[in-house]
């Protein structure tokens, strides 16, 4: 705290909030933003969770909001999120870039600045990000006089400008958005020399719906269904994410059995998720068998969620307040033998995989994320962890049964070498951690109440930050209700919105023909990047 | 016979991936829908027809329009999830025109939030018949 205010040429106002844990301090000067920003990321060791933008000009306040959203990253260090928040004159919406210093604030601030008309001042990267070509200039879109139920005209635009290299030999080739497997759009310009790649620029936000906007001014207990629907395979972890944020706001907790059943669904989709990726890293590696091997297993999980929640992506299980379907002992048994019979299953893919060395060959040393790389990119998840960076947000910051008085054990499985191969172990390691951990909630679950109720009207003028260990790692949700206690803002930040400029460095280690692998071996969501 | 086959485009027009993963499904040992003559194709110049995912977001428009018209006609559409067949929980807005018949015309509708693969499958097979229905004035 003295060394943020020995920083700061202006005011340093501290407050404890959202949580209790949590500090947010308000700088009474946005130029000040730099220095903080760095005292937190330098002694204090911490890294960019999120940023939230926030339209205020119809308050009393009348400006513009930023909040630059911290967290530590020692593993033991207490959870806490550190704010730093800053007013913005709405008659010159202009800030101080972070990017050139903390680099995971690239797409934040440029997601700011076509959303918001929210400039970073010094931002290396004048493109637009989340509105793609042909969009107006001067129109953003959660700005609140914006009517977002409004489609908005097409202007003429140029070609969009990649980067790329340019040279003798060099070749361009140019990706998508329509891909030629089942899978979601996003383009992708390579430049390459013979098969190397030079640079890869991705160009993502296709599936952009607006969705963040769409919930504004809904009751909270709607718009659940909203955020439950932001990406299908993350469908549990963002429903659970905004229920925790919502609770907070409401100052309600879930009740013990339904933290319980919440961290059952939470490792189902992490089990399905992580076992349905190692089959598609094999199909990246022309191994079929083992493409056909994930590609049931996933399928025999996806089942058992079916007959637990009545939808193969958990979809229906997790509401405000705990959760609305009751697990009855007689499915609990069949989900422990399934889940005996899948690691067993398992076990033996990863033996396949690991005794037959062109597969292995394909694996080692592809796609190598640095691990100082992962660090400066904030990068979640099991992309980090196989990059070394021991960061779990269910230790980091406790959720479901982990936030119980006497938590589970969890072994965090790291690991140093950052390739393909590094990854593929980190989720055998964590698809056993889940099986072991899904017996443990098991044993912990007493009868009980599964729900509580929420009020409505909810309290106004709060704000809910949860953060949730997703199959991609961690999701950071804040939440805010206004003065009648409907949804004012919303923002998710995905897990996948961090990893994938790591997945452009990696492939720039990379040649063209492992890039699928390379891919498959971050499997990151578009659609809970794009929202 | 040819005509029972059916080669199909998938073409995801803005999903949240969850009816997309249920396409990468059909495919699966348990469901293998290529044992009735039914694959998905990596162009749509090599496809019947194409099944989209998603409500269509104002970005992928154009690619959606431009997929549609690469496929030889005759061709079927067939709308998969809540979102394709009627814009579900995204609607019309600033970034999404709503449901894929708001841009292609579309001849099947295959509700769900997902839908299960087995009501995909159902769907694909109705469309089948959707397909031969159009080409017999054709075949003369």
């Amino acid at each position: 705290m003295d060394a943020l205010r020995a920083s700061a040429v202006g005011s340093v106002d501290a407050d404890v909030g959202p949580r209790p844990s949590d500090l947010t301090l308000r700088l009474g000067r946005a130029g000040d933003l730099p220095a903080a920003a760095a005292v937190l990321i330098g002694p204090h060791a911490m890294a960019l969770a999120t940023v939230v933008a926030t339209d205020e000009t119809a308050t009393p306040h009348r400006d513009l909001k930023v909040r630059y959203i911290f967290e530590p990253t020692a593993p033991g260090a207490p959870d806490r999120f550190v704010t730093l928040l800053i007013s913005v004159d709405a008659a010159r919406p202009e800030v101080p870039s972070l990017t050139t210093a903390v680099p995971a604030a690239n797409w934040h601030e440029r997601e700011m600045r076509d959303l918001f008309g929210i400039a970073p001042v010094g931002h290396p990267d004048p493109r637009s990000l989340v509105v793609h070509d042909g969009w107006p200039r001067g129109v953003f879109p959660l700005r609140k006089h914006f009517d977002g139920s409004r489609r908005v005209p097409v202007e003429p635009a140029d070609e969009f400008p990649h980067l790329v290299a340019e040279g003798e030999g060099v070749f361009e080739i140019p990706v998508g958005p329509i891909h030629a497997g089942i899978i979601e759009p996003g383009h992708f310009r390579f430049t390459s020399v013979g098969e190397t790649v030079l640079n890869l620029d991705a160009r993502l936000f296709y599936t952009h719906r607006g969705l963040e906007k769409r919930m504004e001014g809904l009751s909270p207990l709607d718009a659940f269904y909203i955020a439950e629907r932001i990406c299908g395979v993350c469908s549990f972890a963002h429903g659970m994410g905004y229920c925790e944020a919502l609770e907070q706001i409401a100052g309600v907790r879930a009740p013990p059995r339904a933290q319980l059943i919440r961290s059952i669904a939470l490792e189902l989709e992490r089990l399905y998720n992580h076992v349905g990726d190692v089959g598609n890293i094999c199909a990246g590696a022309s191994f079929h068998y083992g493409t056909a091997i994930g590609a049931r297993l996933k399928e025999r999980l996806q089942q058992i969620n079916e007959r637990l929640t009545g939808n193969r992506f958990l979809r229906g299980l997790v509401i405000p307040g705990g959760v609305c379907l009751d697990l009855p002992d007689d499915l609990l048994a069949v989900l422990t033998a399934t889940l005996q019979d899948t690691l067993a299953g398992f076990d033996s893919l990863i033996g396949r995989i690991e005794a037959n060395p062109s597969v292995v060959d394909r694996l080692d040393d592809t796609g190598v994320l640095q691990h100082q790389a992962a660090v400066d990119l904030a990068v979640a998840g099991v992309a980090a962890r196989a990059s070394g960076v021991d960061r779990d947000a269910r230790r980091d910051h406790p959720h479901g049964a982990f936030a119980d008085p006497d938590p589970p054990d969890l072994r965090v499985a790291t690991v140093s070498e950052g390739d393909a191969m590094a990854r593929v172990t980190v989720r055998a390691l964590e698809v056993r951690e889940s099986i072991r951990l899904v017996g443990e909630f098991v044993r912990r679950l007493e009868p009980g109440l599964s729900r509580v109720a929420l009020a409505e009207p909810l309290p106004g003028g709060r704000i809910g930050i949860s953060a949730i260990e997703s199959a991609r790692g961690e999701a950071v949700h804040w939440l805010r209700t206004d003065a009648v206690g409907r949804v004012e803002r919303y923002h998710l930040r995905s897990p996948s919105y961090h990893n994938w400029p790591a997945v452009a460095l990696a492939a720039e280690t990379a040649i063209v023909p492992d890039f699928p692998l390379v891919n498959k071996s971050f499997e990151l969501c578009y659609s809970c990047t794009d929202r | 016979m040819l005509g029972r086959s059916l080669h199909l485009r998938h073409l995801d027009a803005g999903s949240c991936n969850a009816c997309d993963w249920e396409l990468a499904a059909l495919l699966n040992p348990v469901y293998d829908v290529r044992r009735l003559g039914i694959d998905f194709v990596a162009s749509p110049r090599h496809a019947d027809g194409v099944v989209v995912t998603g409500p269509v977001t104002r970005n992928l428009e154009a690619a959606v329009r431009r997929t549609f018209e690469a496929i030889p006609d005759p061709r079927v559409v067939i709308a998969v999830g809540a979102c394709a067949a009627s814009g579900g929980i995204v609607g019309v807005g600033y970034a999404s025109a709503g449901g894929v018949d708001r841009v292609l015309p579309v001849d099947v509708y295959i509700p769900g939030c997902p839908p299960r693969p087995e009501a995909i499958i159902f769907g694909i097979l109705v469309a089948l018949g959707r397909l031969d229905a159009r080409r017999r004035p054709c075949q003369g």
